[in-house]
């Protein structure tokens, strides 16, 4: 339970940003933040900790929101079981997805293109037939209560996806601290030599995958609550499956805060040249694709395992001395 | 719907078309075949390629059949330039990160003419756009016969360059045994930058081809590339014979599944051949064991 | 002679047109070090893959333990008691060495506590007590076969099988991690390995297997196989039969 301090702490603390920061602007661009923080979170499982870098994850994101409208707007469900039913079935795809792909034993630039075409099958689909409003897109109706998971106030679904981002950080922590995560890592800095040890690398990826997918579902689940409109560009679009890759990249790879840090940073970033520079289609992604070109020839590992390459050579300078129940920090 | 006198124009159509997606899978499965690795920027690149052929025309008044004699140089330039000082010491020679460093660049590439140029569609006017030639069985279009032939020229030329020369040796050294060549002196870096802009010149070849019956927009690329990429995968990546054949096959597929589906869902049809083909067999046709 | 504890039966792996291995048939009895030598390219490594499931075999089978095991996969392997270590040595390198080791720790031990203290003995009696908290890329080239050794060791194997572990040590490294090899068969593990150091050959292996253009061509003790004509002449080492024998005696 102590290693999960740090998270109450980080949670505790923007908790109470709603109650001094009153703006709505502000509160939505947190909110904003805060999802991509999820969705982002959901990648770095698979490709974060696992190794394995998905450039769909748009195929998740989509098929939770996609879900959870469809099943509300056609059929009345209500919005809690439908946001559950939209992570079920996204993790019910990444499973099918993983199994397929993993068995067939793709990797690396492979595994990517599969991913890739996976999201745009999936975009091209949906942007024809009628249960997901084809062309036109699916219109949640305006109905503010808790039973439609709707509400007036920003502040609430500033808490909700805090909570949600609060528990992902919680599984991304359980994960690096458990027997399927030390073999998740082991598998990617290198499968076989992690097969020789008795990791089933096949499993273990399909896994991660299935929880990957869950996670960046939720999200996609969140978007639709908020905005009430989900089309496919929206759902499916590369949009979502850059930025999904982009913060834990930026934030740190493969580690639990990672993502956070990302996505408070990218987001940021695109505000300020939105500010700099007018509302022109393009400028943000053009920072997002310098900022991602950038940060791999200068910090590989992200600006959270930059620092903590920092701290490791100051550390070695005056003499290392964890116990045996610590075996890295961070 | 199967009468020969719609089917075999529907075919031909196809092999002609296949003849530009054999171009820009060409310059992919190269690229592939040397630093292993897939160039996700080649979509932008072409992209951009089709921006430069446009402006060539409005501005210089190039007919894209002669604006390309500029236009290969100055792609094979950028291509080198990117690769060898970019992409090579951005990644660190780390293979996950060439995959980043190449998203990030096809991000900025594209994002960078949406903001210039904005997303509305152009078009150019030449002449011989629709003019057609009469052999006799069916009549084709011009642009199309063009295309098709300069393809085959092209591949002849690079075969040339890959036999004979030394560059193209040394390339073939490159691809087979890293370090090996390495050890005997090879500039590995020079070969990779060489063969990316050797890559990056099909892209832009493929543009001036194209661009008098295509049209020109920000995401065009994208959207070409993903149907090489399956063209590369079917073909074998790294098999440039793999490439051609794999592009005719995709091409006949696509006219044909256009001609009896649609528009739209024709793309889906390339998809699943894409992801069945990676599950199944990802060495492809023709290529080796990935 | 008790069954032995690894049989493989006329082995046979083609690649494309080529025979990599051809026919071979080995054994290693229980607790002894057991060697497989032969010159470059003869595919040793390959059968190797094939034993520790890594490449498919086209014809012949593996046993172990008297149950079959041909076509399982590497980490189904790894649960019966099978481990391997690579020619290349292959850490983790974005982990530390004790993360490294607990990979390996983990196979037996679900919780993460018991995995750790097995992961420490481990490192400790391999000689990396030291190293635990450093990161797996700080070790020298010693370090690194270590550590590959403790990796494998932590699975609790009961036979390893340890690829060219010498290959690029200068003598003095030698002859520090033979003595690791030793404690290991005095824990009572079954060693297979792969060798060109031949000092190292003659002082560890009880029996020894010649490997040559994918077939067997010789077996039995250092002594006699190292003076067989046929063996000599495919390392075409003329002379190099005497010069051993002359070494081991004295």
């Amino acid at each position: 339970m102590r290693s999960l301090f740090p998270i109450a702490a980080v949670l505790a603390v923007l908790a109470v940003v709603p109650f001094v920061v009153h703006s709505n602007v502000t509160l939505n661009f947190l909110v904003v933040a805060l999802m991509i923080a999820l969705a982002g979170q959901g990648w770095n499982i698979l490709g974060g900790y696992g190794g394995q870098y998905s450039f769909g994850h748009a195929a998740f994101f989509g098929t939770g929101a996609y879900v959870t409208a469809i099943l509300q707007v056609r059929y009345g469900v209500n919005a809690w079981f439908g946001f559950a039913a939209g992570i079920a079935a996204a993790a019910a795809l990444g499973g099918v997805l993983g199994a397929l792909v993993f068995r067939s034993g793709l990797r690396g630039s492979y595994f990517a293109l599969v991913t890739l075409a996976f999201a745009e099958v999936l975009r091209i689909i949906a942007s024809v037939t009628p249960v997901t409003g084809a062309g036109v897109g699916i219109l949640i109706q305006l109905d503010l209560g808790i039973r439609t998971l709707q509400f007036q106030s920003r502040a609430a679904f500033y808490w909700i996806i805090l909570a949600l981002v609060g528990v992902s950080l919680v599984i991304a922590r359980l994960i690096e601290r458990s027997r399927f995560g030390a073999w998740l890592m082991a598998v990617r800095e290198n499968e076989d030599a992690a097969r020789a040890l008795g990791v089933d690398a096949s499993t273990v990826k399909t896994v991660a995958m299935t929880i990957s997918a869950a996670i960046t579902a939720a999200a996609g689940c969140f978007y639709a609550q908020y905005f009430l409109f989900v089309d496919s560009g929206i759902a499916y679009g590369t949009w979502i499956s850059v930025e999904a890759l982009l913060t834990p990249i930026i934030g740190g790879v493969g580690t639990v805060f990672g993502p956070l840090l990302g996505a408070l940073v990218v987001k940021t970033l695109g505000e300020g040249a939105k500010l700099l520079a007018g509302d022109a289609p393009g400028l943000d992604l053009i920072i997002y694709g310098a900022v991602l070109v950038l940060i791999i020839w200068i910090i590989p590992r992200g600006l959270i395992g930059g620092l903590a390459n920092a701290r490791k050579l100051l550390m070695r300078r005056t003499g290392p001395a964890t116990s045996i129940g610590e075996a890295r920090h961070g | 719907m199967l009468s020969p006198a719609i089917l075999i124009p529907a075919i031909i159509n196809g092999l002609l078309i296949g003849a530009i997606y054999a171009l820009v899978a060409l310059g992919l499965t190269l690229i592939y075949g040397v630093l292993h690795i897939i160039n996700f920027a080649h979509g932008a690149l072409l992209s951009a390629a089709l921006f430069a052929a446009f402006f060539a025309f409005r501005l210089l008044g190039l007919d894209p059949y002669v604006a390309v004699f500029l236009l290969a140089p100055a792609f094979f330039a950028l291509g080198y330039a990117l690769q060898r000082f970019l992409i090579g010491p951005a990644s660190h020679g780390d293979d996950r990160n060439m995959l980043l460093v190449t998203l990030g660049i096809a991000i900025i590439i594209e994002n960078a003419l949406l903001y210039a140029f904005r997303a509305d569609t152009r078009t150019i006017d030449v002449p011989y756009a629709f003019q057609t030639i009469d052999f006799g069985f069916t009549f084709l279009a011009v642009p199309r016969v063009v295309g098709f032939c300069a393809v085959f020229a092209v591949a002849l030329a690079l075969w040339v360059i890959m036999t004979f020369t030394d560059t193209g040796r040394a390339i073939r050294a490159v691809a087979k045994e890293k370090l090996g060549a390495q050890l005997a002196g090879i500039d590995v870096a020079h070969v990779y930058a060489v063969t990316f802009g050797l890559g990056t010149a099909c892209v832009a070849i493929a543009a001036c081809l194209l661009i008098p019956t295509y049209y020109v927009n920000p995401r065009v690329g994208d959207a070409f590339v993903l149907v090489a990429f399956t063209i590369v995968v079917l073909g074998g990546m790294g098999s440039v014979p793999g490439a051609l054949v794999g592009a005719l096959l995709i091409g006949v597929a696509e006219s044909l599944s256009g001609l009896f589906l649609g528009e739209s869902l024709g793309q889906i049809g390339i998809f699943l051949i894409f992801i069945v083909v990676l599950l199944v067999r990802p060495s492809g046709l023709f290529g080796a064991r990935a | 002679m008790a069954e032995p504890l690894l049989a493989v039966n006329d082995v046979t792996c083609r690649f494309g047109g080529l025979l990599a291995v051809n026919a071979a048939s080995l054994a290693a009895q229980a607790g002894q070090i057991t060697a497989l030598i032969g010159p470059n390219g003869a595919g040793k490594t390959t059968l190797f893959s094939i034993i520790s499931g890594f490449v498919r075999a086209s014809q012949g089978s593996v046993y172990f333990a008297g149950q079959e095991v041909t076509g399982e996969p590497p980490h189904r392997l790894a649960r019966r008691g099978i481990a391997r270590t690579f020619q290349i040595v292959q850490p983790f390198v974005g982990l530390s060495v004790r993360e490294n080791i607990l990979v390996g720790a983990h196979l037996h031990h679900r919780k993460r506590d018991a995995a750790l203290a097995a992961a420490d003995q481990v490192g400790h009696d391999i000689g990396l007590g030291e190293m635990l908290d450093r990161p797996a890329d700080a070790l020298t080239v010693v370090g690194r076969k270590r550590l590959e050794l403790a990796r494998a060791l932590a699975t609790e194997p009961k036979l390893l099988l340890l690829d060219e572990v010498l290959a690029g040590l200068n003598p003095s490294e030698i002859r520090d991690i033979v003595p690791v090899i030793r404690d290991f068969c005095r824990r009572g593990i079954t060693i297979l390995m792969i060798e060109h150091v031949m000092q190292a050959v003659m002082s560890l292996a009880e029996h020894v297997f010649v490997l040559a253009e994918g077939r067997i061509i010789a077996q039995g003790s250092p002594a006699k196989v190292v003076a067989d004509p046929l063996v000599v002449e495919a390392y075409l080492g003329r002379g190099a039969a005497a010069k051993l024998g002359a070494q081991h005696g004295s």
